[in-house]
């Protein structure tokens, strides 16, 4: 059995503990913000926050992250009113939308551990998500908007 | 039903299904337009992410019926609340047609834009065509938004007028209100409905439309109505759908096209707990058009489960007639086939003859690879085979062709083929090809449940369908002074018709009418040819389809000539072009296929062209700053999908030979512009994905597989590769509108070759860019 805390609320889960993250958040707790892109932790589409870190839940099986915190995209904030997602509002960033649930997430790590970053720091966390639409322009103002750093 | 008497372009009401009401309604539930209603007010949402996945789960039968209070046309009705229900009939994969088309039908209609809600339509021919696809869905369904919305209008305002016994001319619509002008009198929408639904409907020539500056929405930023839940985690793709007690599935396919199973051990992933069962998937009869490749599938309780026990199947597999493809041949064939003389798809003059009499001839040949599509979310779709009927929830950019080809598999009729669409996770043109849709079915027929099969992303990159691979010849005459007397181009690509017709080795008017027939120049001696070449995968459209091959290849010469004159490309195009005028390519013996629409309307107008590209070299200072061999300007100005686009891109290459792109400008003649944000959203956009095509796409096979597996051997431009400001230059206009979605493509990739040849005196001519040491 393992427990674990997603958004807050405490988890119990007994199936295969090697199956990723990912897959128990979509297909066991219908928790679908996350989303599925690559299954090798290359475009991070999957990612959440293991106590507050970012990971690829798409390449972390549930084992490891036994007792331990889990906030997804659905628990990042009440109502959809975290600074980056007013912002990527602001930037109208989303184009099909599907990859912006972990842009989103990774960039919310990075302002938790760098809340003024430089372009250079921006671009070292994003350039691990990838958005296929092309919407990385936006991306860059609407985290440093959120940073409130310069444009 | 007196209520539904009236049509200006909907059908009889008997004839909309009960399912496709139901349906209808049972997909309402979960919209996440519901959320429009508070988009700005960051008030609570509708519905919380377990109602959310209720709602997929929801059957028609067990929805709510909202009533449809009235319904003048099959893109709009009216609830009793007053609520305006606008069908979004075309797929939404990131270019905002969900929200561009209605809100052009809902400023004509007057409509207060926060009580629209918008439904997705179910696959159904009466809405006209569904298939998302060419950039065309503004230009082909602009005109029926804004003449539902002038119809439902003029009765809105009549209905006043009768209410009130004054003058038509008297009343006046103000955001789902009518106004009496003299009396100040007002009566809203909802409370004419009852009325408004027994008028008979207006002549066309009745109708009296909008004139630009009395548009609220049209031409002004509209956010997509979809936002709020895509950043909230709660828009539904199809990777989200679900259905009650359905089975996931993941599908062997064979490595090699027309491939076939040869036997199969299911033992081992039998033992996969959760795995439920195999079930073995018949390859298609030619021609492969939309139907599933086959293979062996694993149905089980997770994705998880049936991924773990796809990998324990152990198959033997007949790879059949294309075992023996691989790339390096192949390129090599390519290339070969294009110094023969091919197909004669235009002709002008005589190029021989000229070339024999010119001063100075250039000749060079080019490359391009196979490309795969790579859509963030893979094909994905969820179908329930029951009572002889399929329902399906599918991430499509065409349900009608679902609806076809499921149909086509199952030996059912097309209507009895009920096609959801949900948010596309990108499409790019994959999705327009169901193969995926006809797994599900087949595999739920075949287990008697509802079944989700899942792509990953190495399904993905290696059973695709594939944006071809081609080579192509230039030959061109000079003049002593330097003028462009004769063009010979020839090029050879296996083919999209290949998908339709076995073995076909020419292109199709739709790939050659794509830059190679069409060329806008005025050359005297002009001749286009297209060469044989037979597929070995599936092929199809990709985001600006035959143009990114033609347009790397037309403006990388245009740029080798210009070198050759001692000028640059700007210079020389602007000479090459000659006088404003129209090209009529009948002259030359080619019916222009342009886009299928008639070039009465839209012409190939050289004058566009010139202006783009003058002012895009204006904007960027091309020709005024010197290159050296760090940073350097390349410059490409292309019609394609009857927009004119040209791009002017900077790169700078590090000592070590790294490419990285400061800044990249984009002028934009699309005709009148509808929601300009999102136009230069995808103009942005295009220079990310035209990056990727130059700098690192391609699809390699060998021994008849393809080699690339996921984004670590198939990259696509991540933020720090991609151009670090895209300026966007909308070319104001009242030309008519034109393509938005793919235009911004073609340009990209003989830009960034054209800078790199300025900065490094390296011509590229094999893409892609990573396969060249620049320093």
């Amino acid at each position: 059995m393992i427990e674990l805390k997603v958004n807050g609320q405490p988890r119990k889960f007994d199936g295969d503990g090697d199956m990723p993250l990912l897959w128990y958040l979509r297909d066991e707790l219908a928790l679908t913000g996350s989303k599925f892109g690559c299954g090798m932790g290359l475009c991070g589409a999957c990612t959440v926050h293991v106590n507050g870190e970012p990971v690829r839940s798409c390449v972390t099986p549930v084992r490891t992250v036994a007792g331990k915190d889990i906030t997804t995209i659905e628990g990042l904030s009440a109502n959809g009113t975290h600074p980056l997602q007013l912002a990527w509002q602001e930037h109208a960033v989303a184009q099909c939308g599907y990859c912006q649930t972990g842009q989103i997430m990774q960039a919310a790590a990075l302002l938790k551990k760098t809340p003024k970053p430089t372009d250079q720091q921006i671009d070292a966390a994003m350039d691990r998500n990838i958005c296929r639409c092309g919407t990385y322009t936006r991306i860059r103002a609407a985290v440093k908007e959120a940073a409130g750093v310069k444009a | 039903m007196s209520t539904f008497r009236f049509g200006v372009s909907r059908q009889a009401p008997e004839s909309t299904s009960v399912t496709t009401r139901l349906a209808r309604r049972a997909y309402a539930q979960y919209d996440q337009s519901v959320q429009l209603m508070d988009r700005r007010g960051f008030v609570g949402t509708v519905l919380s992410a377990s109602a959310l996945v209720l709602g997929v789960c929801v059957r028609p039968s067990e929805a709510s019926a909202a009533p449809t209070a009235w319904q003048p046309s099959v893109y709009v009705g009216f609830e009793a609340d007053g609520t305006v229900v606008i069908m979004a009939h075309r797929s939404e994969m990131g270019t905002s047609s969900r929200t561009t088309l209605p809100m052009m039908l809902a400023d004509e209609l007057e409509a207060d834009w926060k009580k629209v809600r918008i439904e997705q339509a179910l696959g159904d021919e009466k809405y006209g065509s569904q298939n998302t696809d060419g950039s065309c869905s503004v230009r082909d369904f602009g005109e029926a938004m804004h003449k539902a919305g002038a119809t439902a209008r003029l009765l809105f305002e009549r209905a006043a007028a009768q209410k009130w016994g004054c003058q038509p001319a008297d009343v006046m619509a103000s955001q789902s209100t009518i106004v009496n002008t003299k009396t100040k009198a007002k009566l809203t929408y909802v409370e004419l409905l009852p009325l408004v639904a027994t008028l008979p409907v207006p002549k066309e020539s009745e109708l009296r439309y909008k004139t630009p500056d009395q548009y609220k929405l049209i031409g002004k930023k509209v956010p997509m109505v979809d936002e709020r839940s895509i950043l909230e985690g709660k828009a539904i793709y199809g990777m989200d759908a679900k259905m009650p007690g359905m089975l996931y599935a993941m599908v062997e396919r064979p490595p090699v096209y027309g491939g076939k199973v040869k036997s199969f051990d299911n033992s081992a992933a039998l033992q996969v707990k959760g795995v439920q069962q195999t079930v073995e998937l018949p390859g298609f009869k030619p021609p492969h058009l939309f139907q599933q490749l086959g293979g062996v599938a694993v149905l089980g309780d997770s994705t998880w489960a049936v991924m773990q026990g796809r990998k324990k199947l152990k198959i033997e597999w007949d790879n059949g007639a294309h075992a023996g493809y691989n790339s390096v041949d192949e390129k090599k064939y390519l290339l070969d086939t294009v110094l023969k003389p091919g197909k004669v798809v235009r002709n002008r003059g005589d190029v021989e003859a000229a070339f024999a009499k010119s001063a100075r001839t250039h000749e060079a040949n080019y490359y391009a690879p196979l490309l795969a599509h790579a859509p963030m979310e893979p094909p994905v779709a969820v179908a329930e085979f029951k009572n002889g009927k399929v329902e399906t929830w599918c991430s499509t950019q065409d349900p009608q062709a679902v609806q076809e080809s499921v149909a086509a598999a199952l030996g059912i009729k097309k209507t009895d083929v009920a096609c959801h669409v949900t948010l596309l996770g990108g499409g790019f043109g994959r999705k327009g090809q169901p193969d995926y849709a006809v797994e599900a079915a087949l595999l739920s027929k075949a287990v008697g449940k509802p079944v989700k099969v899942v792509w990953t992303r190495e399904d993905d990159l290696r059973s695709g369908f594939f944006h071809t691979v081609s080579g192509m010849h230039m030959k061109a005459g000079l003049d002593a002074d330097g003028k462009l007397n004769s063009w010979l181009f020839r090029s050879a690509f296996p083919p999209i018709a290949s998908t339709f017709v076995p073995g076909e080795q020419y292109g199709m008017d739709v790939e050659t009418g794509m830059g190679l027939n069409e060329l806008p120049y005025d050359v005297p001696n002009l001749r286009s040819e297209n060469c044989p070449a037979p597929n070995h995968v599936r092929i199809s459209w990709l985001r600006s389809v035959a143009h990114v091959y033609h347009a790397f290849a037309i403006h990388s010469f245009l740029d080798e000539l210009a070198v050759m004159n001692n000028t640059d490309y700007v210079s020389f195009v602007l000479k090459t072009l000659g006088p404003d005028r129209h090209i009529d390519l009948t002259k030359d013996g080619t019916k222009p296929w342009n886009n299928g629409m008639p070039v009465e309307k839209f012409p190939i107008d050289t004058g566009r062209l010139r202006r783009v590209l003058e002012m895009a070299a204006e904007k960027s200072g091309y020709g005024k700053k010197k290159a050296t061999k760090n940073r350097a300007l390349g410059i490409a100005a292309h019609r394609s999908f009857l927009s004119y686009i040209a791009s002017v891109v900077e790169i700078e290459i590090d000592d070590k030979g790294k490419l990285t792109i400061p800044n990249v400008w984009t002028v934009a003649d699309v005709g009148k512009v509808i929601n300009p944000d999102r136009v230069v959203a995808q103009m942005e956009g295009s220079a990310v994905f035209g990056t990727s095509v130059a700098m690192m796409g391609e699809i390699t096979a060998m021994n008849g597989r393809i080699r690339e597996s996921n984004f670590h051997n198939y990259p696509v431009a991540r933020m720090s590769e991609s151009p670090r400001n895209v300026h966007v230059h909308l070319v104001p206009s009242r030309e008519l509108s034109a393509g938005a979605g793919e235009p911004g493509v073609p340009v990209i990739a003989p830009a960034i070759t054209n800078a790199i040849f300025a900065a490094t005196g390296k011509r590229i001519r094999e893409l892609p860019v990573r396969r060249t040491k620049l320093v």
